[in-house]
């Protein structure tokens, strides 16, 4: 028994130790962990692109380390733990799901900084930060509103959450803006990255009738999928998928992490660090909108950009009322915009949408 | 709002002939090595190497056909490893073959660096010339790629070598009983070795079929569990070749299901559909269980020539 103590306390001793020395190296230590590949070209690659951003900016000063693949769940909770203990000062969780797990890891690890992506819960050592990527869905819905010619525009989901639903509702309103005959339809792959999944889902919604696709998840599998279809319009999805412009892919969404993570990088260096929720979009550079192909038309993609610029000087909030949820009911009266809160916690269509949010 | 007519059923159902055609060519080649004895749960790891191994060479020479013998080779290559830790080193096939997937998915995302993005050449469709325009028929069987055929044709040979040919009864004999087999003279390890790589090509070809044709291009852990279903669908067959055809259908056309389903806005929970293959293959299990039991007899048992 004592023997057991003996080692244990050695253990710990030798532990501290490493830590100490860790600290005395002066190197800030940041961890990344993410859900699919960082050769995804989309979710993942950004990502790690704000890690390279991170890298170049502080050179010797900092060190990076990332773990790509990572289920959500429990087994993230064991990839952030093992950070935690080699020595990470701050690490970055970039996924919805690592919501809980980043919760109960910094709870065992109160000195060490965490940041989780998309998510809302909080603590003294964990922020959240995400993008208002709803901002770039309005651009392109008007885009898809003005250029389908089915009327029927497919819609790939990875899981009915929040996130995912602003996306649709806010590219769902401006379609219709546009074109009061449009239909969304919208098919749940319930996965974050599954080439072939999303390749059958976006081939399924062809078949169906659909000429403009958009997902809501993170590899290219849907765009090659309409460009064997060949008159199918795409977007780029976190990342610009520029290799598959000028058509089908007309325009994108691209997330531009570097500069929050080489600012929060900075501010565990200055230990300035403490617990916020960020929140940017097209204003403040987080969202980026890809460069619109000479495939849209002129006078759309003029709209488009004058959209654009409305978002982003602020003088036009997507979710702005007159509008009414899928069953009727009222959620924003004329002029009125919602919140964040609202906002964050989105889990309805709004009118027009048809089917139901999986539950 | 339910608009079931949203859905072709030809292009339903000669999409089920695509979903299908991976897990075919995994699973009967898994099939093969599993009536040797072998259990190698590497199918995944050498799916993934077919998948670059045929989209890199497919890219570099512009042949979608030169592309698939590179799938093949490339599975098989790696099965080789497996080969080498399980019949020469006697290593344990459970943990060899586990390594097996974990080292091909990641070589794989090393071989493919260089190959994110890229749109690999097509592999046109095979003209039946009139024959395709047959209404029904046509659409539906006449309208597919010299691979969809050839799984096919693959299933059907394997059948008829296991039952008919003396080269599927030494098969068979060292796959029931390995002690026996070595006894009456047969060399179970070198027949082992090849029906080992002759599962890492087929597997590598599945493969490939997602990286060229399905996808059609390169992204990292793009197989994203197809070699694991292959491995059910084995299962699922009772080591029979036809009823691996039939579940390749069955689980490649619930995913099809599924999806359609879901766009024309089907009130259903999408989640019985999703987790219906694996539900099937249980309740199989579970069948088979009161049935004989129809597992090679010598399954995952390490064979020494000295015993």
């Amino acid at each position: 028994m004592t023997f057991m103590k003996l080692l244990a306390s050695a253990a710990l001793v030798a532990g501290m130790a490493t830590a100490a020395f860790a600290e005395s190296h002066g190197k800030t230590k940041v961890g990344f962990v993410y859900v699919g590949p960082v050769g995804d070209g989309g979710w993942t690659y950004e990502h790690n692109e704000g890690r390279l951003a991170v890298e170049e900016e502080f050179g010797d000063k900092v060190e990076t380390v990332f773990v790509e693949s990572v289920a959500e769940g429990p087994d993230s909770e064991r990839v952030m733990t093992q950070m935690a203990l080699d020595g990470a000062d701050l690490i970055f969780t970039t996924s919805f799901g690592y919501m809980d797990p980043t919760i109960n890891v910094a709870a065992k690890f109160p000195d060490v900084k965490f940041e989780h992506a998309t998510g809302y819960k909080r603590a003294d050592n964990v922020s959240t930060y995400s993008a208002r990527f709803y901002e770039g869905r309005a651009i392109q819905g008007h885009i898809a509103g003005k250029m389908t010619e089915s009327n029927i525009v497919g819609y790939i989901g990875s899981y009915p959450i929040p996130e995912v639903i602003r996306g649709i509702n806010s590219a769902f309103i401006h379609a219709r803006k546009v074109n009061p005959d449009v239909q969304f339809k919208i098919v749940w792959a319930y996965t974050w990255f599954d080439p072939a999944k999303e390749a059958d889902a976006a081939k399924v919604l062809i078949e169906q009738g659909a000429d403009v696709i958009l997902q809501h998840t993170d590899s290219t599998a849907p765009q090659a999928a309409a460009q064997e279809a060949g008159n199918v319009v795409t977007f780029g999805q976190a990342s610009d998928m520029a290799q598959f412009a000028p058509f089908p892919r007309v325009s994108s969404i691209i997330d531009d992490w570097a500069p929050y993570y080489i600012a929060r990088t900075k501010a565990v260096m200055d230990g300035t660090w403490e617990s916020k929720d960020t929140w940017d979009g097209i204003g403040a550079g987080m969202v980026g909108i890809g460069e619109i192909t000479d495939a849209v038309p002129a006078d759309v993609k003029d709209e488009a950009l004058a959209l654009k610029a409305s978002i982003a000087d602020g003088s036009y909030h997507p979710f702005t009322g007159p509008l009414k949820k899928q069953d009727g009911s009222d959620f924003l009266a004329e002029g009125e915009t919602a919140d964040d809160g609202t906002l964050a916690g989105m889990n309805f269509y709004v009118e027009g949408i048809e089917g139901d949010i999986p539950q | 709002m339910m608009d079931l007519s949203a859905i072709n059923p030809l292009l339903f159902i000669a999409g089920f002939f695509v979903a299908a055609t991976p897990l075919i060519f995994a699973a009967i080649g898994e099939l093969v090595v599993e009536r040797t004895g072998v259990l190698n749960l590497g199918v995944e790891g050498m799916m993934i190497m077919g998948a670059i191994c045929g989209f890199a060479t497919a890219v570099e020479t512009g042949s979608p056909l030169l592309g698939f013998a590179a799938a093949a080779l490339g599975g098989a290559a790696l099965s080789l490893l497996f080969a080498f830790l399980t019949q020469v080193m006697l290593a344990n096939q459970v943990a060899s073959g586990l390594a097996l997937t974990l080292f091909g998915l990641g070589f794989s995302a090393l071989l493919g660096q260089s190959y994110v993005g890229i749109k690999p050449p097509r592999l046109g469709d095979i003209d039946f010339g009139p024959l395709a325009d047959i209404p029904v028929v046509g659409p539906i069987l006449l309208s597919h790629d010299i691979i969809v055929y050839l799984g096919i044709a693959l299933v059907v040979a394997v059948w008829a070598t296991l039952k008919f040919t003396r080269a599927g009864l030494v098969l068979r004999a060292v796959g029931e009983n390995h002690d026996a087999a070595h006894a009456l003279g047969f060399k179970v390890k070198r027949i082992r070795t090849l029906a080992i790589m002759f599962g890492g090509a087929c597997a590598g070809v599945g493969g490939a079929y997602i990286s060229l044709i399905r996808v059609p291009q390169w992204t990292e852990g793009m197989t994203a569990g197809v070699g694991w279903i292959a491995l059910a669908l084995v299962v699922f067959a009772s080591w029979r070749p036809f009823r691996v055809l039939l579940g390749a259908y069955l689980f490649g056309g619930l995913v099809q299901l599924q999806l359609n389903l879901q766009g024309v806005g089907v009130a259903i929970p999408v989640e019985y559909l999703a987790m219906s293959p694996y539900v099937i293959t249980i309740v199989v299990l579970v069948v088979l269980s009161r049935d004989s039991n129809r597992a090679p007899g010598s399954l995952g048992r390490i064979f020494h020539a000295s015993h």
